[in-house]
């Protein structure tokens, strides 16, 4: 409440005090998985699918979707936090940690700054540092099941601390940057980061 | 230049009904910037112990409106900011609000078109901005608006579609489907936005139309992939769907 203002004759009647702590300021809960992306749903067959992480590496990896589901893969349940003020809480998903994908590359010491690149021409901006240590993944089951296209599917980059547009779907690769640039709705007036406990929607936030 | 997005304080001067379930909400704003058609706003309600809850909701209006904008809310039943604003809001009331927010589900005039315009029920809003900005500005692009409603009096802005269709020597399209009742009379489509449908509103539009489309999100999924299997280019369609909460989530990728 940093002004003070108070909305007349509002009481806020879905106050969630089970959910306190784990609800980021200006977010409700959803029971459903709404669907936001920016045109239609690209169509990946699995045979063509591929990930890559390049750019600031020693050397440029490559999975086609066999190799993809060869790697160590485990369970992750996250909350997650959408800019559009939703949150869904205890999501179940499975894949591959970032972490076992950055084994098989070096990385170059300037690397610092990622640009995710997708299926259909998505991108989103992270430093490494908020895709490394277990806080990302990348994962091609949802409620135990194939993660469906809507959603992302074959597979989505899900990173739960920072705002779900970061959670880019259709996920094909990351490269690695020496600056940190600005990806698709990070250009378009959103924040460049997305923490949803600062409320960084938007530039400036 | 961007500017940091500020929460500012409107009034509301004036409340309209467009159906039993939409109103539209004229806020004049003290810091008003000129937004462009397709953005939208927050909106953030707060509690006298702090509480506080935020959605967004499209601009409905015109940018060349100044100092005010309109907002068309659809209230949703266990809506918390959407009851609030139908039930409680009364003209002289204050409310926060910030933005305008959004670059990529936008039309401007000098943008051109053709356009085709594809809402289902309150999808319609962004759109409406656009239709608006396109006769404020004088824009002559052919346009068709295809809009899915469940029954006549779901559908919202229903005079002023028809006065725009009328004015504007044919250039501006209507075409209406109502998906759940129809009256006698009716001529227009009677069923959910299909393949075939597309085909024939698109079709007087020639290869190369630009694409909008915004609506619950099952009819935009559908909508969209219907869109490029009949051969059209998915770089030119654009969307905004809104979940089954209900809520009017805009921008994102979730």
């Amino acid at each position: 409440m940093p002004n003070g203002f108070i909305s007349r004759g509002f009481t806020g009647r879905r106050r969630q005090e089970d959910v306190a702590g784990r609800l980021p300021p200006g977010q409700y809960v959803t029971p459903d998985f709404p669907v936001l992306s920016a045109g239609p749903t690209p169509r990946v067959a699995l045979d063509e699918w591929q990930f890559r992480i390049e750019g600031l590496v020693t050397e440029p990896a490559e999975w086609s979707w066999e190799a993809f589901l060869k790697l160590p893969s485990r369970e992750f349940v996250v909350d997650i936090h959408c800019v559009t003020k939703w949150s869904k809480l205890d999501t179940y998903w499975e894949g591959v940690s970032v972490d076992t994908l950055f084994e098989s590359v070096t990385f170059e010491p300037q690397g610092m700054f990622a640009m995710v690149h997708c299926y259909g021409g998505y991108t989103t901006n992270l430093p490494l540092a908020d895709l490394e240590d277990g806080k990302a993944f990348v994962a091609y089951r949802y409620d135990g099941k194939p993660l469906a296209p809507e959603h992302g599917g074959p597979a989505r980059l899900v990173v739960p601390h920072l705002y779900f547009w970061k959670s880019a779907k259709w996920v094909n690769g990351i490269r690695f940057m020496e600056t940190d640039r600005l990806g698709f709705w990070e250009s378009l007036g959103y924040h460049h980061r997305g923490d949803p406990w600062l409320e960084q929607r938007y530039r400036g936030d | 230049m961007e500017r940091t997005l500020a929460w500012q304080i409107a009034t509301v001067t004036a409340i309209r009904p467009e159906t039993a379930h939409v109103k539209s909400f004229t806020l004049t704003l003290s810091d008003w910037v000129e937004h462009r058609a397709g953005q939208h706003y927050d909106v953030r309600l707060t509690a006298p112990d702090g509480y506080q809850a935020q959605r967004s909701y499209s601009v409905a209006s015109e940018p060349a409106r100044q100092s005010e904008i309109e907002l068309t809310v659809e209230r949703i039943d266990d809506g918390e900011v959407s009851s609030y604003m139908h039930d409680v809001l009364v003209p002289g009331d204050q409310i926060e609000v910030r933005g305008p927010i959004g670059g990529y589900f936008v039309w401007q005039a000098h943008l051109g078109g053709p356009l085709l315009l594809i809402a289902g029920g309150s999808g319609i809003v962004p759109l409406m901005a656009m239709l608006r900005h396109r006769a404020a500005s004088g824009s002559d692009v052919r346009t068709r608006l295809l809009f899915s409603s469940r029954t006549l009096s779901d559908v919202i802005y229903a005079d002023e579609l028809a006065h725009l269709a009328a004015e504007d020597n044919g250039k501006v399209e209507i075409i209406h489907t109502l998906t759940r009742a129809q009256p006698p009379d009716w001529s227009g489509y009677s069923r959910r936005i299909d393949r075939q449908m597309l085909t024939e509103v698109a079709a007087p539009l020639g290869p190369v139309p630009k694409m909008y489309v915004c609506g619950p999100t099952l009819l935009v999924e559908s909508v969209a992939n219907s869109l490029v299997e009949i051969g059209l280019d998915p770089a030119h369609i654009k969307t905004e769907r809104f979940g089954p909460t209900g809520g009017v989530p805009r921008g994102g990728q979730s």
